[in-house]
This record gives C-alpha cells, sequence and structure tokens, in this order.
C-alpha cells in the first residue's frame, strides 16, 4: 500500500514539472529524461508502468497549452486526499493571489476546514480565516478523539444547481467540465449562490457578481494545474482528467475508496475525496 | 455567528428586498383570486370589492419588480431575463409569468370592466379629466347592447383565465424557493402550495381592510354583509393556510432529518419573535379565534353577537394582525433560509440596515408606494359602487 502511495505520489507531483512546460523544449525535455531515470530508480518500475507514465504526459494538460487549447479533448476533476492535509493553509492563499480574490475573510474559492472530533461524540469545525495562515492549536473542551483538515472547494458537480437556476445562464459548465460565470453576463440575482449546497459561491463585492473557483481555468488553458494543486506541499490535491485511465487523478481514483460531498443531493461532484469522514458536510 | 458557518456563508444575500417580492406577489394573487370569486363564482355579497379588489393587484403589481430590480447586482442588464432566459432555470419564467399577468390578464381586465363607465365619465366630463378617460377607452366608445355583452363575457373568460394565472404567479414563486434542494428550509414540496393559500389569505386581508377604512374615510356606510362575507372567506382561508404550514411543520419534525437539530435551534432562538410570536400567535391564532367568534364563517351570524361597529374594528385589527403574520412568513422563509449554515452547524444573523438600497427606508418606500398607486389609480378609476356612472 505505501508503494501504492509512493506512485500515486509520483504521478502526482509530475504533472507540475510537465506543466512547467512553459519552460524552453530543450529544457523540458532533459527534464523528462532525467525524471523518468529518478522515476525507474526510484521505484523500481517495469516497463509497462513506465509507458504509463509517459502516457500520462500526453495526456495531463501538459503540452497542450504549446499546440492550442482543445476543450473538447478534456475533462477534468480534482482529487483531495484527506489524509494528507495539514492545514497549512497554502491552497487557499494561493487561489486569493492567482485568482484576484478580494483578501477580507468572507471570499473564498477554496478554503480548509478543520474537524476535531472528540470521544463524546462532539464534532467541533472551525476555519479561521478560510485557514489561510494556517491554523491555532485546537481548543477543545472534551477530550480529542482525531482531527483533520478538509480542503473545500466548488465541486465542479456533473449536475450542477448553481447552472440550473441561473435565470440568464450566465453560469454554465465549459465542454472541459469546469463551472464557470461570466463576469459581463451575470445580473447579480445571486440565485446560484442559494442554490449551491457547498457554500462555494460568493458575491463579488466590486464587481457585483457571482464568483467562485475556476479550476484556474486561465492556467489550464496553457497547460498549467490549478494553484491550489500547484502550491500543496503534500500533495494533498490531485488534479486531472477523469475518463482517461493513465492520470494522476485516475490513479488517485483507483488505488484510494473515494466519496464526495453530500450525495444524497445527486449533483455528481467532481471534486472526489479519499479518506473522508462521514462528518464532513 | 454560532457554531460553524462556510466562509462564504457570512454575508446573507437576499435580505429585506426580497422578503418584500413574495409578500407583495402574494397581495396580488389573493385580491385578483377575490376578485374573480364574484365575477365567476358569483358571490353577489362582495361585489362592493369588485372592483377595489382589481386595483388592489393592479397597484401592488406595478411595484412587485421593483424590489427584485433594486436587488439585482446589475439591474441594467434584467433584460437579458426575456432575451436569454436559462429555460431549465425557476426563475427565468419570472418576466413571462409577470409580463402574462400584468398584460394579459390584469390590465386586459380592468380596462374591459371599466370601458362602460370611461365612455359615459368621458361624456359627461370637462377638461382634462374628459380626455384622460376617453383616452384610456382607447376609442372603443360602441355601448351597444351587444358591446356591452361582449365586455362582460370578455371580462368573464379573463378571470377565468386569471384565476390559473394568479395560482401561477404565486405557486411559481414558491416553486423558486421550494425546488431548491440545497436548502433543507425552502426544499419542500408543499412551498407553492403555501405560499398561494397564505397569498389568498393576505389579499382578502388587504382588500377587506382597504374597503372598512376607506368607506370610514369616505364617510360612506359600510356594506356589513360584504365585509362579513369578506371575513368569513378570510377565516377559511386561513384554516387552509394554517393546516397546510402544521403539515409542513409535522412532517419536518416526525421525519427528522439531518437539518433538524439546527432548524430547531433556529426556531427556537434567532426566529421565535418572528416565527412564534408574530407568525403563528398574533399573525394566525389571535385573528383566528376573533374571526372564529365574530364573523358568519362558523354560524350565521357569528358564534358570539356583535355590533356592527364593534365587529369593524375587530375586522379591521383582524387584518391588520394578518398583513403582520403575513409579512413574517415572507421573512422567516426568505431569511430563514439564510440563518443556518449548509454545514448545518451553526447559524448566522441578519443585520438589517436602515439606508442603502437593501435598507429600511427603501422597503418602506417600496411598501408604500403601491398604495400611492392605488391613491392615483382610485382617483382616475374610482371602484366604488356609488361612482359607477348611469346612462
Amino acid at each position: 500500500m505505501a508503494e501504492a502511495r509512493d506512485r500515486v505520489k509520483a504521478g502526482v507531483r509530475q504533472p507540475h514539472e510537465v506543466v512547467a512546460g512553459a519552460r524552453p523544449p530543450d529544457e523540458h525535455e532533459v527534464d523528462r529524461r532525467e525524471f523518468l531515470e529518478q522515476t525507474l530508480k526510484a521505484c523500481g518500475l517495469g516497463v509497462p508502468i513506465l509507458l504509463g507514465v509517459i502516457r500520462i504526459q500526453d495526456l495531463v494538460a501538459g503540452e497542450a497549452g504549446q499546440e492550442g487549447y482543445e476543450p473538447g479533448e478534456h475533462y477534468y476533476g480534482m482529487g483531495v486526499d484527506v489524509g494528507r492535509c495539514i492545514g497549512c493553509g497554502m491552497c487557499a492563499q494561493a487561489c486569493k493571489t492567482e485568482n484576484d480574490v478580494p483578501l477580507e475573510p468572507h471570499y473564498f474559492n477554496t478554503w480548509i476546514e478543520r474537524y476535531v472530533i472528540q470521544t463524546d461524540g462532539e464534532v467541533v469545525v472551525d476555519s479561521p480565516n478560510g485557514g489561510m495562515e494556517g491554523f491555532p492549536r485546537a481548543q477543545s473542551e472534551g477530550e480529542i478523539r482525531r482531527t483533520f483538515f478538509v480542503p473545500k472547494l466548488c465541486n465542479h458537480c456533473e449536475d450542477p444547481p448553481c447552472v440550473q437556476v441561473c435565470p440568464v445562464g450566465a453560469t454554465f459548465t465549459t465542454e472541459d467540465g469546469v463551472v464557470l460565470v461570466d463576469d459581463d453576463y451575470c445580473i447579480g440575482c445571486r440565485y446560484c449562490i442559494q442554490a449551491c449546497p457547498y457554500g462555494a459561491r460568493w458575491f463579488h463585492p466590486e464587481k457585483h457578481v457571482a464568483a467562485k473557483c475556476t479550476f484556474c481555468y486561465h492556467r489550464l488553458v496553457e497547460g498549467l494545474v490549478p494553484a491550489c494543486v500547484e502550491v500543496c506541499p503534500t500533495g494533498a490535491r490531485v488534479f486531472g482528467e477523469v475518463e482517461h485511465r493513465a492520470t494522476p487523478l485516475a490513479r488517485f481514483m483507483r488505488l484510494n475508496e473515494i466519496q464526495v460531498l453530500k450525495p444524497h443531493l445527486n449533483t455528481k461532484p467532481r471534486v472526489y475525496y479519499a479518506n473522508l469522514d462521514g462528518e464532513v458536510r | 455567528m454560532q457554531g460553524y458557518i462556510y466562509p462564504n456563508e457570512f454575508e446573507l444575500h437576499w435580505g429585506l428586498l426580497v422578503v418584500l417580492y413574495p409578500y407583495i406577489t402574494g397581495l396580488v394573487a389573493g385580491a385578483f383570486i377575490l376578485a374573480s370569486l364574484e365575477r365567476v363564482f358569483n358571490v353577489k355579497e362582495v361585489q362592493p370589492t369588485y372592483r377595489l379588489a382589481l386595483l388592489t393587484a393592479l397597484a401592488f403589481l406595478l411595484v412587485a419588480p421593483l424590489p427584485l430590480l433594486a436587488h439585482l447586482g446589475h439591474p441594467l442588464r434584467s433584460y437579458e431575463i426575456f432575451l436569454t432566459p436559462n429555460r431549465k432555470s425557476a426563475m427565468a419564467m419570472f418576466g413571462f409569468v409577470y409580463a402574462w399577468y400584468l398584460a394579459v390578464v390584469l390590465l386586459l381586465e380592468v380596462w374591459f370592466e371599466y370601458r362602460k363607465d370611461l365612455v359615459l365619465w368621458a361624456r359627461s366630463e370637462r377638461g382634462p379629466k374628459k380626455w384622460l378617460h376617453y383616452t384610456l377607452t382607447l376609442g372603443a366608445t360602441d355601448l351597444s347592447e351587444e358591446a356591452l355583452r361582449f365586455d362582460d363575457i370578455a371580462g368573464r373568460w379573463i378571470t377565468i383565465i386569471g384565476i390559473p394565472s394568479a395560482f401561477l404567479l404565486h405557486g411559481y414563486v414558491g416553486f423558486i424557493f421550494g425546488s431548491v434542494k440545497a436548502n433543507p428550509w425552502w426544499s419542500s414540496v408543499l412551498m407553492p402550495v403555501v405560499f398561494l393559500f397564505s397569498a389568498i389569505v393576505s389579499g382578502i386581508a388587504l382588500v377587506l381592510f382597504i374597503y372598512v377604512a376607506a368607506s370610514l374615510f369616505r364617510s360612506k356606510p359600510v356594506d356589513m354583509r360584504c365585509a362579513d362575507k369578506l371575513a368569513a372567506f378570510l377565516f377559511y382561508a386561513m384554516i387552509v393556510d394554517f393546516s397546510l404550514e402544521m403539515l409542513d411543520f409535522i412532517h419536518r419534525l416526525y421525519e427528522s432529518e439531518e437539518s433538524i437539530e439546527i432548524l430547531s435551534q433556529m426556531i427556537q432562538g434567532r426566529l421565535f419573535i418572528s416565527l412564534i410570536v408574530l407568525q403563528v400567535v398574533l399573525g394566525t391564532l389571535v385573528p383566528l379565534i376573533l374571526l372564529g367568534a365574530v364573523s358568519p364563517a362558523l354560524s350565521d351570524r357569528g358564534v358570539s353577537k356583535t355590533p356592527a361597529e364593534l365587529r369593524r374594528l375587530i375586522y379591521l385589527g383582524c387584518a391588520t394582525l394578518v398583513q403582520i403574520g403575513i409579512f413574517s412568513i415572507r421573512w422567516n422563509v426568505v431569511l430563514g433560509g439564510q440563518l443556518f449554515s449548509k454545514s448545518l452547524r451553526g447559524l448566522t444573523v441578519y443585520k438589517l440596515e436602515l439606508f442603502g438600497a437593501e435598507g429600511l427606508l427603501m422597503a418602506s418606500v417600496l411598501l408604500f408606494l403601491p398604495l400611492v398607486i392605488l391613491w392615483v389609480l382610485v382617483k382616475i378609476l374610482p371602484p366604488w359602487l356609488d361612482a359607477e356612472a348611469t346612462e
């Protein structure tokens, strides 16, 4: 299992190397060779897996950015390994910087929740400033049974209630499976914010339109992964293609028991959680 | 704040203005349904309020979209709802339902109802009023028996179309809330039905209030047969409305889904005054008891015999309480649905501002505006029986 994890981890981090495809092509090639050699040495993997790794490189958004982006060729999702999140808040910080999200509290595309489960069954949840500056030591009145952090973001649902309710169609799902808002079209009725079961939408105080996580769409079309994935120091977030077999996300979903948030609402989220506790809502 | 709420939930997104919207459309639908009692179901007693109810519905309908417009982040883009409606959106139909109701139902019905009087008034008056009334006839000045019969038949048919339209107008508003599956306080199949019956209650109460109050101001006798009938209808509508609300309440309590704990906390804390005290006790139980006792709802002469003057006052008091109660229903639905976190772990607070686009002042203006419009309408199109033109 540990080996499997390492493999997953290798898969997870790898896109970043590739994604840095913004670098000159020659350097890129050298890096890839080096990387493959190291991977081979480290894991002692056989040729078939290696081939799989090579395919991953073709499949992640990596090189598409250089040759023109084709939305129809992609279908994205995100994996979140709750067991790996350390609550450092770098994802939330990176998101605000990358996406120009107002720094004041209460505007978050992504945030981290901390769950403290006491032995008496009491559950205390907090997310000070969205967890952006990390978490102070847990203050618990009872004895703590366990605690964990849960990164949250828009679930980019397959059946998004927010898209359903938008009266003018200003919020929509892209061909590659990302739920976006057209700033120039949104009338600011906020029905989508009401309809989102995950509290993932907010109202932009200056633009007066609904706002949300875009999976850093501007980065995706450049062949990069979302900022939160890029900066996560523990690889708790895995981004990639949902449908292809040999991708980091596909491996993540193969090797972990996957759950989604509020499955009873039938929104079919595309943010997949591993090691998710039943207390998380 | 109490417990945990998602970071994006600190700001309540639908405030007082969105409370006004279902309140006002409810009054419109209710007043129209009352008007249709006389027209379609031939309840002769309420005839003195027929025209008044129509004008009341029109006055409030003209104001109904204003709170929504004022609430939009980009009001100037609101026309997009007509141009590129998202057919899957419950809200997208608003413009069409509204336009249908305003243009096809209310304006047409008022016009057919008043055409004869408009022609006669225009003939007997002088100055600007003559021209105003003549313009409103749209040039259709034929008062032959055949033309008048056509007016009557047309008015009747419009009312017949109008009843389901009124149901649609307000049931639809209920659906906007009731179809939000993310929100356990809203998500209920009963929501459109509860909205509808509370609308009927509020419409009858409003017309009863305006009729009795206007008669007192005009120093005209109140037709007590009419007031009694309205009070009886109000009583019946309230019984149905309250039963539906209780059904919804008991159903939630009995099912005890995962949201029950946080909703109970909300009802016992944040919503105690507006739900238990204002909506249930003052807005429903007290008027129900009073109306049951003095109106002819339960026995022909009323359970307890009261002189007409006292009854009039009781009706006025009950109608006022009912308005407070219905406004509280809208408040509790709209704001209550946002006071608890969708994480079901905490409660937030609603801070009512005094000024600003969504403040108390703006809301008061928007609530007062329909009464001003009604006053103007009543001046142009007097709805009183004694004002009807005779040939």
